[in-house]
């Protein structure tokens, strides 16, 4: 149950024709056009877009464990502020989640914060070390119902254990999400291998050492009849080899960070390590690439890849610094001036990437399902005429480091709701949700 | 310009005027009283985080000819082997009042971190960092190769560029921040360089340096050759396969007795062989060609000296202009 019934009005709906959506009792009661209800609260939507809220397949919480860099609570807020209603916490927090109890601690810390759904990702090896499966199984059949297992951070690299991974999986649905990079390619790498990497001194990075792991783990799902996801994609090479399976009918999905769709390696030319990540910015051809992949279905989803880490962690010389950069706050903003504002995709096929299709990828019955009566009212309205400076400071996250500081971007978001209750109104932080079922 | 983070930005101006002045200073160095007053109560802060006695010494003697304060810190037993950050130490030392921090540094863009970050005002020299950069090194070989070339010329350095002078720098180009100052530098000098090195020894990217690659050091030395410097090379590169055995590299890649002599049966007499030290005797260089009379081996460590003056002084008066490229620049070269 929610407090109030919201009535939307005139809001275009996927970016299409302008539409009334009435939000009561957790669900979208009705969609249409002239819509009246006594009592309702009226948001004039004019010239905004409803789209169903966003889905990250790819957020790291950092609790429990490392909560100077990020909590539960302060992740969630930055997610519904980003117009997510859904989150994906990584498992390399400390402990790992490894086990049904860490899972199940950051399940309930999400539904505490109640600012999103938080659906934790569990392990797929003990300690994230290569060395033997997590107990998978338990992890699915805890109270966080886990679906999606990642060593994020680290490769699954070595190939037998890959093979068992995203077979057993197959005995509750899960996905293996893998971080695609062979280990004795990058010993030491500090940034993407290249021209930029030769001028600079610093340690490269090659594209050959994800592509080789992503060529490698189409062809074990396809042997084996099991659903592969690749994290965070950033060559052009990545991009043909899942092309090429997809061709085939291998079951592999594939992501790509904001942040990959618009930065590029020239700016480590300044050293700062805000621009240090994993995988590494890459150069403007595989910029274009990815765009272009997002646009045409070869890539899947985008996911943020929200990396805080506090300011000692990059306040230093780059290889000291930590890799990672903030995102929930700018992805949609980003997307938006990358792929929309491109003309390469229109508000519907970012409602796909951004939310039918990674609640399709992670399971989320009630995530990511279309504006219509019935349904469960997942809804975030954005302005998409709107124009900002990114302010890391200004931010709800703990981390400070975006790479997009300074920039102006388009876009924001005015309202998130999360089963009709909203979480974010007229730009700011509302109040949480409260209303859970089970 | 108030630092020196590097060769690739710059200016022709600037270098020459770094060199010119370096060519003052090394008067000085042969008067009977080797000082001059003209930092006299300015501190420079020697910050060397990776043991370096060779260009430490360097930089301490020539800011001790400038009659600057000079306070060497080594991380070695320091609070940095405590944890203490980059940052911590920085803006501990210039508490101190440094006015300019010379900084060696494991860390490729160490010194780049240290003077755009906003952490201290003082002037930052770059004394060599991780496998980026070297410039007072290849500013003391290009004062080398121009005082070469003004000795068979018979005329004074002073003013002259080294367009025209043919250059081989050889051995682990991957990882070496010599050749790639040297390599910059020398082409705003107007030299053409050709590197020389195994292919697994040189970085992908190489192909948009402005300079040509030949994997055969035979190859490159019958073209022609004005200067060969020869780069340090690590044993213990052999254990990651960069190549199959030290003798193997030696015999492709060193300059061995036969390469010196076949100097001289090219008839290159007035060919130089350069090495930025310390040498590996047997592995990149024989004793012979390191001990011949075309070795400028001592010579650079002298001018080292005169070219770090050079830059202490100018820096630290500001008489040298900013350059034009940015760091961001990509066409900066």
């Amino acid at each position: 149950m929610t407090d109030t019934t919201f009535l939307v009005r005139n809001a275009r709906l996927l970016g299409a024709d302008a539409a009334d959506l009435l939000i009561a009792d957790g669900h979208i009661a009705a969609v249409g056009t002239g819509l009246a209800a006594d009592g309702a609260r009226v948001i004039d939507a004019d010239g905004l877009v409803a789209l169903p809220g966003m889905v990250d397949l790819h957020t790291h919480l950092r609790e429990p464990g490392r909560e100077d860099a990020e909590t539960v609570e302060t992740g969630t807020r930055a997610a519904a502020l980003g117009g997510f209603t859904a989150v994906h916490a990584m498992a390399n927090s400390s402990p790992v989640a490894d086990t049904a109890g860490v899972v199940e601690q950051v399940h309930s810390l999400g539904r505490e914060s109640g600012w999103v759904d938080v659906r934790p990702v569990g392990a797929v090896t003990v300690g994230l070390a290569g060395g033997q499966l997590a107990e998978l199984g338990a992890m699915a059949d805890s109270r966080a119902r886990v679906r999606v297992f990642s060593d994020d951070g680290i490769c699954v690299s070595d190939p037998v254990l890959m093979r068992r991974a995203l077979e057993y999986v197959k005995a509750f649905d899960g996905v293996i999400a893998q971080h695609a990079q062979e280990p004795r390619l990058t010993e030491g790498a500090q940034m993407n291998e290249g021209r930029v990497s030769a001028d600079l001194g610093l340690a490269g990075w090659p594209a050959v050492a994800e592509e080789s792991i992503i060529a490698r783990d189409v062809l074990l799902a396809h042997h084996v009849g099991s659903r592969l996801h690749v994290c965070h994609v950033s060559t052009a090479g990545s991009v043909d080899i899942i092309r090429w399976a997809k061709a085939r009918g291998i079951s592999v999905t594939a992501e790509v960070t904001p942040h990959h769709l618009l930065l590029t390696e020239e700016l480590v030319r300044s050293y700062d390590p805000v621009y240090k990540v994993n995988p590494p910015l890459r150069a403007d051809s595989d910029v274009q690439a990815l765009r272009e992949a997002l646009a045409d279905g070869t890539i899947d989803i985008v996911g943020t890849d929200h990396a805080p880490h506090p300011s000692e962690a990059k306040d230093c010389e780059w290889a000291a610094a930590a890799m990672g950069m903030t995102g929930l706050e700018t992805a949609l903003s980003v997307v938006q001036s990358t792929m929309i504002e491109t003309g390469l995709m229109g508000w519907d096929a970012f409602a796909r990437v951004t939310s039918t299709a990674p609640a399709r990828i992670g399971r989320l019955a009630d995530q990511g399902r279309p504006l219509a009566a019935g349904e469960p009212a997942n809804v975030v309205l954005v302005d998409p005429a709107h124009r900002w400076n990114v302010d890391p400071y200004a931010m709800a996250t703990k981390g400070r480091n975006s790479p997009f500081a300074g920039m102006e971007l388009p876009g924001r978001v005015v309202a998130t709701f999360l089963r009709g209750h909203p979480t974010v109104l007229d730009g700011a932080r509302n109040t949480p949700f409260r209303g859970w079922a089970d | 310009m108030k630092h020196l983070l590097g060769t690739e930005s710059l200016s022709h101006a600037n270098a020459l005027a770094i060199l010119d002045t370096a060519e003052e200073m090394a008067a000085v160095g042969e008067r009977e009283v080797k000082k001059l007053p003209a930092l006299r109560g300015r501190t420079v802060v020697n910050l060397f985080f990776e043991d370096s006695t060779r260009t430490r010494i360097s930089f301490e003697a020539a800011a001790k000819r400038l009659s600057a304060d000079v306070i060497n810190f080594a991380a070695k037993g320091s609070s940095v082997s405590k944890g203490e950050s980059l940052k911590d130490t920085a803006q501990t030392l210039e508490a101190m009042s440094a006015d300019a921090v010379v900084i060696r540094h494991h860390a490729s863009g160490a010194p780049a971190r240290l003077a755009n970050s906003g952490w201290i005002d003082a002037a930052v020299i770059n004394a060599g960092d991780g496998t980026h950069a070297h410039p007072t090194q290849a500013l003391l070989d290009a004062f080398t190769m121009r005082r070469h070339l003004a000795r068979l010329a018979g005329t004074a350095s002073t003013g002259t560029d080294l367009a025209g002078l043919r250059v081989i720098i050889a051995g682990d180009v991957l990882h070496s921040r010599v050749a790639r100052s040297n390599v910059w530098l020398l082409r705003t000098l107007g030299a053409s360089v050709t590197l020389v090195a195994p292919p697994t020894l040189l970085p992908v990217g190489v192909e948009h340096w402005p300079c040509t690659v030949n994997y055969d050091l035979d190859a490159a030395l019958d073209a022609g050759v004005d200067a060969v410097m020869m780069l340090r090379v690590q044993a213990e590169r052999m254990h990651n396969s960069f190549f199959p055995s030290t003798r193997e590299y030696a015999r492709r890649w060193g300059l061995d007795d036969a390469r010196l002599a076949r100097l001289d049966t090219l008839g290159l007499a007035d060919t130089i062989i350069m090495h930025p030290g310390p040498m590996n005797r047997g592995l990149e260089i024989s004793s012979a060609a390191a001990d011949s009379p075309r070795s400028t081996v001592l010579a650079q460590v002298r001018n080292g000296v005169s070219v770090r003056m050079a830059a202490l002084y100018l820096l630290l008066s500001g008489d040298l202009h900013d350059d034009a490229a940015t760091p961001f620049s990509k066409d900066a070269r």
